[in-house]
């Protein structure tokens, strides 16, 4: 059973409160009409499958019904991050430890394409 | 090969069964073979058997970095049917129905085949047309099936609670009377045992760390027991494809996920039949030894390790205690989970890859092991033409780019 800390709430909640909805940080097509079909299969259906640190998008069905990101590890399952829609994650499969305090700063600064995201 | 029979029985007897052969040599890997086997599950031994049997290609490795038969084989509820909707999905399903009709005789191996008949439960009135739907595209393509009533199934199944004032009461089922289980290890041994008399090399312990690829073409693999050439490779890994497909520099269309199952006490006979309902989620089945082996869902999330969440145990068994009350005190014995790889469409991936010589048999998902045999039979056909079997051409990894999927999600036991 996880744990889940849901940032919105920033509190931690049972897993039963969340669904997992797969691979996060998918940018949708810029000009979804001008894609060729391999594009857009690659971007409909096409998943990074990782063993080992996966980011993901997870929701809050039966909380603050929030999308959300967990950097999350597929083989121990040991949730290493949650973080909201739009921020980067801290660790990564380069960065397992976590990101040097440097490079964080400079990808808060670039504009995040994820969906959902209002910048 | 000694042949199994009840005259070896007998005479084995004679001297306390003690003198039994091995069923399969546990070879050194040689440098070379004409083709390669990555994954010694059900689906690759199978194929290592018809490729050796049918085409006569006996000079073949099957690559297994633990154990023959450890991963999903071993980890599922034993159901086999090929009562799907779609005609490119039911023709390969029937095709391994067929060879499983045959199968203890072709390998010469009981793998416990009990034709006991799969109920698929309609709980609304969605459902139920769902179920007609599938029973009339099942007839139209020559698999037995019909929509039997409540009455029926109370016949069939008489401890189901099937009165009207079920939380979900049961409506009706399609029910394929030539379905039903296999004994899961049997039919991994039994086809180990036989591509080995064949002269097959099954090097177990032997973990494929990366291809070796030249000019878009693969020439063999790299394992921890050194590298070994090929000019062919298939791929028949489960939950473990996306790792080999990174490996070999391309993506699939796959997500694994653990499924779990579990299995109680043993009982005295009390269901002789399998039923499978998709609306409350569970399906069960009772093992001649005794056991119920429940099937649950699979878990929402990503994950390679084997072994399932709670949340998901406690669904399937309020949904089983909801269809037959009289499970309510069953201890379990055992809870489990497979890794498997889930496609989009909810059909596998037969297919040809972006590199010359390498071939995919991946993306059954939850369904595999029905399809075992068929499976195995359509891939060594494909390995040893070099071309897709007519059979596995709707399976193309393509079709994710054209758009022709298959969808299968109504047939597939388990939602996902």
């Amino acid at each position: 059973m996880f744990y889940i800390h849901c940032p919105y709430c920033e509190e931690h909640r049972e897993e039963e409160e969340f669904h997992a909805k797969g691979q996060a940080h998918i940018a949708r097509p810029a000009d979804p009409e001008s894609c060729s079909d391999q594009e857009w299969g690659d971007y409909l259906f096409f998943r990074d499958n990782p063993r080992g640190i996966h980011h993901e998008l997870w929701v809050h069905a039966v909380g603050c019904r929030k999308f959300f990101n967990i950097t999350r590890n597929t083989v121990s399952y040991a949730i290493l991050e949650t973080y909201k829609m739009g921020e980067q994650p801290h660790f990564t499969a380069e960065h397992p430890d976590g990101k040097p305090a440097e490079k964080v700063a400079a990808e808060a600064e670039a504009v995040s394409r994820q969906e959902g995201v209002n910048v | 090969m000694q042949r199994y029979s009840g005259f070896g029985l007998a005479k084995h007897a004679l001297s306390h069964h003690e003198n039994w052969e091995r069923q399969w040599r546990n070879p050194t890997p040689k440098k070379q073979y004409d083709v390669i086997i990555v994954g010694g599950g059900g689906h690759g031994l199978a194929t290592a058997y018809y490729l050796a049997k049918e085409h006569g290609i006996t000079n073949v490795a099957v690559v297994e970095k633990g154990w023959l038969g450890g991963g999903n084989t071993a980890r599922n509820t034993t159901i086999v049917r090929s009562n799907y909707l779609w005609d490119e999905s039911a023709a390969l399903y029937e095709h391994a129905m067929k060879l499983w009709e045959g199968l203890s005789q072709d390998i010469n191996y009981n793998v416990m085949f009990s034709q006991r008949g799969v109920m698929n439960l309609a709980h609304t009135l969605q459902d139920m047309r769902d179920v007609q739907r599938r029973v009339n595209a099942n007839r139209l393509n020559g698999i037995d099936s019909e929509v039997i009533t409540p009455e029926r199934i109370q016949e069939i199944v008489p401890i189901m609670d099937c009165s009207k004032n079920a939380r979900y009461p049961v409506l009706g089922a399609s029910w394929q009377p030539r379905a039903g289980v296999a004994r899961h290890d049997a039919v991994a041994w039994g086809y180990a045992r036989a591509a080995d008399a064949l002269g097959v090399d099954l090097l177990q312990n032997t973990e494929v760390t990366g291809f070796k690829i030249r000019d878009g073409r693969v020439h063999g693999v790299h394992t921890n027991r050194g590298d070994i050439e090929a000019k062919t490779v298939g791929c028949v890994a489960a939950g473990n494809s996306g790792v080999l497909a990174k490996m070999a520099g391309f993506r699939l269309p796959l997500e694994s996920h653990p499924l779990q199952a579990l299995v109680s006490e043993p009982l005295k006979p009390v269901l002789d039949t399998v039923v499978m309902s998709n609306h409350v989620h569970g399906y069960i089945s009772q093992t001649d030894k005794g056991d119920l082996v429940i099937g649950a869902g699979i878990d929402g999330y990503n994950g390679y390790g084997q072994r399932g969440s709670y949340p998901t145990v406690e669904h399937t068994l309020q949904a089983i205690v909801e269809m037959f009350p009289i499970f309510s005190r069953v201890r379990m014995n055992r809870q489990w989970g497979g890794i498997v790889d889930t496609c989009p469409d909810a059909c596998p991936i037969l297919s040809k890859t972006p590199v010359k010589g390498l071939f995919f048999n991946c993306g059954w998902g939850t369904g595999g092991f029905k399809a075992t045999p068929g499976s195995g039979h359509v891939f060594a056909w494909t390995l040893a033409k070099g071309q897709t079997h007519p059979l596995a051409a709707p399976f193309s990894i393509d079709r994710f780019h054209t758009g022709a999927l298959v969808d299968e999600h109504g047939a597939a036991g388990v939602a996902h």
